[in-house]
């Protein structure tokens, strides 16, 4: 069974501009998905109609083998539960202590007053301490995240999203802020959680040497439309212009040569 | 090219030229209606700093009714406080339905934004003057047209530090399906609580001066003391009420000042 449907999703905003037209795409347990695409494409649109921090205008999205399309309150958070969120800019509560952040990964979950005054189980405890080790950030568990680096406040993140036990994580530009090295670790952090854990993900992404590497599968979209799906060694210099609209030589892979000089 | 970038510095140099000529038509326009003569207020000048500095100074019989102008500062002071405090729990509660990051409901967030508007662009002393007819001349009445300016002004800072500051955790404590209650208590308060605490504390600056001129017309606190000595022409001891005003407010500059460093 798929672990998420999408079924003639289109999104309109203001009435007017169409962010997304048509999207069809199934993905099955397991998968590591990357979504490429120029800026303002639809990427990031794409990617909160899952967790429907953007409500579709039109279609079906079907998670988990239920119609999340129109789902509220209760049900739509709880739904929310099952899929944990990496953002390009880290969205953590900086003046919170590592830990305090890791356990809102929890709070979904939670009744409303324990959530809003932050009492947290012993298990949750000792299971968030255990994730954070994992992660290499044991060590600064108690730091307050704004004396983190960005690589480490992204690990953070994710372990905010695994603290949630998701079947899905959702990636809005992982390593869009951070320095190659620092990318490495997050993008082998985030294969190993899809290896060990067994958790699907779907990572937007800008930098296509990165998507062919490390995903099972590309979708390529462009102009709110999926232009290519599939996998990452059938995808050709040619379509790679047509995901970005350009021509020839015109983009920086072009240059590095990377995309089929190491294939 | 060239010819472009020389035009964007003409229109600059208009643009300048067009302001600055507009300020100084709109002075010279006022002037004439209102008979201002910039001339006579300057030559004014010598002439009041010398009956300040002859007049306005504290005397002997100013010192002797000191314990009563603390009494009364005091008092003001304490009601400043009371204000705002109060003022900023209620505030907060109005920003969190009127802010775009918590996406409260459209009607009710247009509804607190005007409210915040209308209670913030009404002065505190109009307050006063209104709510004399309701309550008369009491510490209530300067209590609530205090706190109606303080709410407007405090409901609107929130709002805009709540969407400044924490739109990107609510966003991600959201997208875990944490509950609106959930959020406010881990993501938003957290990471608003120092730029909260630092407004607050500007408002009960404010507030002192504020309450100072409000007491005059409600007949209570520092201002009426004021009022009262200035109205018999002692004006020792209407000196005095003013250098004390000034110390205090100058004494919790200085302590919000340590108490923000402490908090950042």
């Amino acid at each position: 069974m798929p672990i998420l449907e999408f079924k003639n999703v289109s999104k309109i905003y203001d009435n007017v501009t169409k962010a997304l037209e048509d999207i069809n795409f199934t993905v099955e347990e397991g998968e590591f998905i990357s979504i490429i695409g120029p800026s303002g494409a639809g990427k990031s649109t794409l990617l909160r109609c899952i967790n429907r921090l953007i409500d579709a205008s039109q279609g079906e999205i079907i998670f988990d083998g239920q119609d999340i399309t129109h789902v509220k309150g209760k049900e739509l958070r709880s739904i929310r539960t099952k899929t944990g969120m990496i953002f390009q800019h880290y969205n953590l509560v900086d003046r919170l202590s590592v830990i305090e952040n890791v356990l809102h990964g929890t709070l979904g979950k939670k009744s409303t007053i324990s959530g809003m005054f932050g009492h947290y189980t012993e298990d949750e405890k000792t299971r968030a301490f255990k994730i954070l080790k994992e992660l290499g950030l044991g060590e600064f568990v108690y730091k307050r995240c704004d004396e983190l680096s960005g690589g480490q406040k992204q690990r953070v993140g994710i372990a905010r999203a695994i603290m949630q036990q998701p079947k899905l994580i959702l990636c809005d530009e992982p390593i869009a802020s951070l320095d190659p090295k620092a990318s490495k670790v997050i993008m082998d952090q985030l294969v190993s959680i899809n290896k060990n854990k067994k958790i699907t993900c779907i990572v937007n992404l800008h930098q296509v040497d990165v998507a062919l590497r490390y995903s099972t599968r590309i979708i390529g979209v462009a102009s709110g439309k999926i232009v290519y799906d599939g996998l990452p060694e059938n995808l050709n210099q040619e379509t790679i212009h047509k995901i970005y609209q350009s021509n020839a030589n015109d983009l920086i892979t072009d240059v590095s040569g990377g995309v089929h000089g190491e294939r | 090219m060239v010819k472009d970038k020389q035009t964007i510095f003409q229109k600059r140099k208009i643009a300048y030229f067009t302001v600055f000529s507009s300020i100084l038509a709109l002075y010279i326009l006022s002037s004439i209606v209102t008979e201002f003569k910039l001339t006579d207020g300057v030559m004014a000048f010598p002439e009041a700093a010398s009956w300040i500095v002859h007049k306005f100074v504290p005397d002997a019989k100013a010192f002797t009714r000191f314990p009563k102008i603390m009494d009364r500062l005091l008092e003001t002071a304490l009601l400043s406080v009371a204000v705002t405090s109060i003022a900023t729990v209620v505030a907060f509660i109005f920003s969190l339905f009127g802010s775009r990051t918590l996406k409260s409901h459209g009607i009710l967030n247009q509804a607190v934004r005007m409210t915040a508007a209308f209670f913030r662009n009404v002065p505190d002393v109009v307050w006063a003057m209104l709510l004399m007819f309701s309550f008369g001349q009491n510490i209530l009445t300067g209590f609530l047209a205090l706190f109606f300016s303080t709410f407007g002004m405090l409901t609107r800072s929130f709002i805009e530090t709540i969407d400044e500051v924490s739109s990107a955790c609510v966003e991600a404590l959201d997208a875990t399906g944490a509950n609106f209650a959930q959020i406010v208590f881990q993501g938003v308060i957290p990471s608003t609580v120092t730029a909260l605490i630092t407004w607050a504390l500007y408002m009960i600056e404010t507030n002192i001066r504020s309450a100072t001129l409000i007491g005059i017309l409600t007949a209570t606190g520092i201002g009426y003391l004021f009022d009262m000595y200035y109205k018999r022409l002692e004006f020792g001891s209407a000196s005095l009420v003013v250098i004390c005003i000034v110390v205090l407010v100058i004494i919790i500059e200085n302590i919000s000042n340590k108490l923000r460093k402490v908090i950042s």
